[in-house]
Formats: structure tokens, C-alpha cells, sequence
């Protein structure tokens, strides 16, 4: 009945302009509702990250998940990121016979942007996806609803573990991704490109400060932190059905991606503008 | 009629273990419960049937605080519990025992595990007690010790709903809610889940509110049936008097004839 005298109103009304403004308001509307509902998710998540009862054994075996198992990818983003570097500013610097200046791009590029960026984006498609796909087949088969009734805080149990696991892992993970980085570039120096090994690692060395290294990792925290948030966030939410939860993953990888990359941008002006 | 009439009698004579009245509840232009008035007595067991979509699942998941009502209230022990929270409706929580309607087992947990959950982390009982109690309710409900190293994913239809009904009663609770608690098995295995149901919630004394549209499950399990329909609660009566309500729509449901004053939405 109602359907049916809806469509009708349609049929008569006619297209006027004000339509596309309306529109545009909706979408406005909803982007800020959205907006606002993502960030009392965010600070609900990190109130109970803080605040106990907490669970211990949840948050290692998150921490293993995230953390460990996240090394071999992290790794060999890493490694033939720094390769590609190294060999890719050679060509370009040798142009202008700067080719001195490989070890010191390679290192600064990698611990600044690149191995937090590149393993951020490497968890978002890992860890980010699988958070979402398994919270948000809780949320479908109503256990999240079961955890309620059992007396069990969703946000404590779920939530909280896997953003603090992200937080924490990820500098971590970073760490080493830098090492790597600059080894896989240390590679290419010395075998391919024929520098001398201590000289590589001299001019390594030579122009690196604690600031690259640690804004590095401060980003990798943010990046955690975002990778789950969106992960939990989008699963928490997830529409009914199988698929209401493959939407909800492509939305975690997808927003926590474009997320990271805007973050980014901010927190590189943040610590590098006006230096 | 009488028999409504007598039932709303015996309902004045002591506070009601649960009462919703006027309870509303809409998502966005969909109006679910349009004022759902309904009580149940200390021990009694009440069936809500209905037809699938009509509200029954969102009327029980108001009562465990899950969903927010937006108008109305919901008693527990004569205590207004609608909007409780945090410590208030944790205790609450306590007193309550659910059966989801498709088991919403954990995954990532044993059948042990699952049984003792709200012992472990509700409660916060030693694993090794909790794991004991877990067994024990295995049993009650018919299931072998061994099928606690199980994992939901190994087990039947039949299985997950007795793991989730030794769920529901594993930390004895006072009122518990069963969500159509024998859909999606068949006759012989529905039957036997409704004598555990019935056996398990005398066993505790428990006042109990099933939804279901399995009326030989209702007929079995009820003491007393309450039709909704259209977010609305429009009979209510003694589980005898199902037959000679008086009601066309309770009558073209027991028959589940497609002629009547329902009409299938699609
Ligand atoms: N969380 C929710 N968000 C939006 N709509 C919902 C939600 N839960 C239930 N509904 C809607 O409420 C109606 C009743 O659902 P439900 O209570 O599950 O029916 P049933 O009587 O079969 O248990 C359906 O139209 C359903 O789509
Ligand atoms: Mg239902």
C-alpha cells in the first residue's frame, strides 16, 4: 500500500532543481553522521582500552596475529622497497654524478615514509580485512549480542585487544621493516652498483638522526591504531548477511588505506614542515 | 475472552516477574513494536508467537538491553530496567538466560568454553570450576563430556542448540529467553529440545519467554500464548484456550492457512 502511493508521488513530481541540492545535503548529512559516529567509536574503544577488566590472553594472541605473523610481509615490502630505491636513485643522481647520495635517500625514505607507509597499507590488507570479516560474522550471527548477555563489554573483549595489538605492533614491525629496508639497499649498493661496503654504510650513518627514525615509528602507531580502528569499526557495523560482511572488509581495507595516506601527509608536515 | 480476562486477574494478585508496557521500537521508518503490552508471572512460561519479521526477535533483544526501546518500559521484579546500564544492567544480566535463534555459539572457543563463558568472564570463576559446571550442564542437556573439546563448527544443528540451551542455563538464571528454540530441526529433534527446555527451566524454577512460530513447540512448552502481530500484542491467553480464542488472526495462524485477515506482506 504505501510503497505503492510512494512510487506514485514520484511519477507526478516532477525534477526540479532544489533535487540535486537535496541530494547533495543527504550526502553531506551522512557524511558527517558517519563522521561523527566513527569518532565516538574511536573514543569509546580507546576509554576501554584503559579501562579493565582486561583480557590478558586475548590481547597476546592478538599481538602474535598482528605483530608476528605480519614479519614476512612487512619484510619483503620492505626489502624490495629498499632495492628498487637504491637502484632507481642511482639511475636518477648519476645524472648529475650524485650518486654518492643513494645510501643517504635510501635510508631517509625508508624510515621516514616509506616502511611505515608501505607496512601500514600491508596491514591494512592483512589484518585490516580479517578483523572486519571476523567481527563482522559476530555481529551477523548475533554473538557480539551473546557476548552482551553473557555480561561480557563487546568494546573490552573484541575491541580493545586488537587496537592496542595494532598501536603497539606496528612501530615494532616498522623497526625491523627499516632494517630490512636499508639492508635490501645495502644489497644493491654494494653488489650491484659497486660501492664500497663501509662506505655505504658510512654515508648510511653519516646524515641519519633520531627524528627520522622515531617520526617513523610514531606514524606506524597511528597507522595501527587506524588499521584497527576501521577494522573493528566497519565489522562492529557490519549489515546483515554474508554480504554485509564482505562489504564491511572492503570498506576496512579501503578507508583505513585512504586514511593512512591523508595521516600521513599531516603527520609528515608535523614533524618535518619548516626543518 | 474470559480466559484473557481471568489471566489479567491472577496478573493484578502479584508483581509480574517481567512486564514490558507500551513498548515501541522503530528503525528509521520501519515501526517494529507499536506499544507491545505483556507480563509474565514468577515460574510461568510464555510463548509469543508470530509470524517471521513481525518483531518478536527486537521485542526480546529490548528486554536484554541489546536494542534501546524508544517509548514504554520494561520491568524486572517490579524495577524499571528500560534504560539500565553499565553496573545496574550488569547485574541484571545475571538474572538472565538466553537461546539465540541461530545458537550464536563462539567460533573461536570450545564447547566447553562457550557453556562457561558468563561463569569465566561474567563472574569471574576459575576456568577449572567453570570447566566442571560447563560439564555438568552438558550433560543435563544430554551431550557427552567429550563434545566439550569440540568446536561449534563440529557439531549438528541439533548439537549447537543444546549447546547453546546449556549456554543459556549455566549460570542459573532466574528468567530466560528462548528465540525460536526448535526452527530449522527436524520434528523428532525439535521435540526433544522442547522437553530439555521444559525439563531444564522447571529444573531452576525459571520463569521462561519463548518466541516461536512452531505452534506444536508453543502448545508443548507454554503456559500461557500471546499472539503479536503488527508490533502489537493482539491476544493473550491460556495455552489451553489457543484453540477456542475467538481471535481470527490467532486462528488462521494455528491453522497456517494463507486465507484471513493476514495478509503476507512482500
Ligand atoms: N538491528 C536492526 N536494524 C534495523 N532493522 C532491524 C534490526 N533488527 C530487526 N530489524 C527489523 O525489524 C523487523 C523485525 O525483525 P525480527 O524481530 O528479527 O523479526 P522476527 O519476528 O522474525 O524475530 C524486521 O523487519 C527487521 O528487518
Ligand atoms: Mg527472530
Amino acid at each position: 500500500m504505501s510503497i505503492a502511493d510512494e512510487q506514485k508521488q514520484e511519477v507526478i513530481h516532477h525534477w526540479s532543481p532544489l533535487d540535486g541540492l537535496q541530494k547533495l545535503g543527504h550526502t553531506f548529512l551522512n557524511f558527517f553522521s558517519g563522521a561523527g559516529r566513527l569518532f565516538l567509536f574511536a573514543m569509546q574503544s580507546i576509554y576501554h582500552c584503559f579501562s579493565p577488566p582486561f583480557f590478558g590472553r586475548l590481547l597476546i594472541r592478538q599481538l602474535l596475529d598482528i605483530g608476528y605473523y605480519s614479519l614476512p610481509v612487512v619484510g619483503m615490502t620492505t626489502l624490495f622497497t629498499g632495492m628498487v630505491l637504491a637502484l632507481q636513485s642511482y639511475t636518477g643522481f648519476s645524472r648529475f654524478s650524485a650518486e654518492g647520495a643513494v645510501a643517504t635517500v635510501v635510508v631517509l625514505s625508508v624510515t621516514r615514509e616509506l616502511a611505515p607507509v608501505l607496512a601500514g597499507l600491508m596491514v591494512a590488507g592483512r589484518i585490516g580485512a580479517s578483523i572486519a570479516a571476523e567481527i563482522g560474522t559476530m555481529r551477523v550471527t548475533e554473538q557480539i549480542d551473546a557476548l552482551t548477555t553473557l555480561s561480557t563489554n563487546p568494546f573490552k573483549y573484541l575491541v580493545a585487544p586488537r587496537i592496542l595489538a595494532g598501536t603497539l605492533m606496528l612501530p615494532a614491525l616498522v623497526l625491523i621493516g627499516d632494517v630490512i629496508g636499508v639492508f635490501g639497499g645495502y644489497l644493491v649498493g654494494v653488489y650491484k652498483l659497486g660501492f664500497g661496503p663501509e662506505n655505504y654504510l658510512h654515508k648510511t650513518w653519516e646524515y641519519l638522526t633520531a627524528t627520522d627514525v622515531t617520526s617513523g615509528l610514531w606514524k606506524a602507531a597511528a597507522f595501527g591504531f587506524i588499521v584497527t580502528l576501521m577494522g573493528c569499526y566497519n565489522g562492529y557495523h557490519s549489515q546483515r548477511g554474508a554480504q554485509g560482511v564482505g562489504a564491511a572488509t572492503t570498506n576496512a581495507v579501503v578507508s583505513a588505506s585512504i586514511l593512512i595516506l591523508v595521516v600521513n601527509y599531516f603527520l609528515t608536515q608535523f614533524f618535518f614542515a619548516g626543518k | 475472552m474470559s480466559a484473557a480476562k481471568a489471566a489479567a486477574v491472577t496478573a493484578k494478585s502479584a508483581v509480574p516477574k517481567l512486564e514490558l508496557k507500551g513498548v515501541y521500537k522503530s528503525f528509521g521508518a520501519n515501526k517494529v513494536l507499536r506499544g507491545v503490552d505483556i507480563s509474565v508471572q514468577k515460574g510461568k512460561s510464555l510463548v509469543v508467537i508470530g509470524g517471521s519479521g513481525t518483531g518478536k526477535s527486537v521485542m526480546i533483544k529490548c528486554v536484554l538491553g541489546i536494542l534501546y526501546p524508544d517509548a514504554g518500559s520494561i520491568t524486572v521484579d517490579g524495577q524499571d530496567t528500560t534504560h539500565a546500564k553499565g553496573a545496574h544492567r550488569d547485574e541484571l544480566m545475571r538474572k538472565f538466560g538466553m537461546l539465540f535463534q541461530g545458537g550464536a555459539l563462539f567460533d573461536s572457543l570450545p564447547v566447553w568454553e562457550n557453556v562457561a563463558f558468563g561463569l569465566i568472564q561474567g563472574r569471574k570463576m576459575d576456568r577449572k570450576q567453570a570447566r566442571e559446571i560447563a560439564i555438568e550442564k552438558l550433560n543435563a542437556v544430554g551431550l557427552p563430556a567429550r563434545v566439550g573439546n569440540l568446536y561449534p563448527a563440529e557439531l549438528s544443528g541439533g548439537m549447537q542448540k543444546r549447546v547453546g540451551l546449556a549456554r543459556a542455563i549455566a549460570s542459573n538464571p532466574e528468567i530466560i529467553f528462548f528465540d525460536e528454540p526448535t526452527t530449522g530441526l527436524d520434528p523428532i529433534m525439535a521435540d526433544v529440545i522442547n522437553d530439555l527446555i521444559i525439563e531444564t527451566s522447571k529444573g531452576l524454577g525459571a520463569t521462561t519467554l519463548s518466541i516461536t512460530h512452531d505452534m506444536a513447540s508453543a502448545r508443548k512448552i507454554a503456559d500461557d500464548i500471546a499472539m503479536i502481530y503488527k508490533g502489537q500484542i493482539i491476544w493473550h491467553g491460556n495455552a489451553k484456550d489457543i484453540d477456542h480464542s475467538g481471535n481470527l488472526y490467532v486462528e488462521q495462524f494455528i491453522k497456517g492457512s494463507a486465507t484471513g485477515p493476514i495478509k503476507m506482506e512482500l
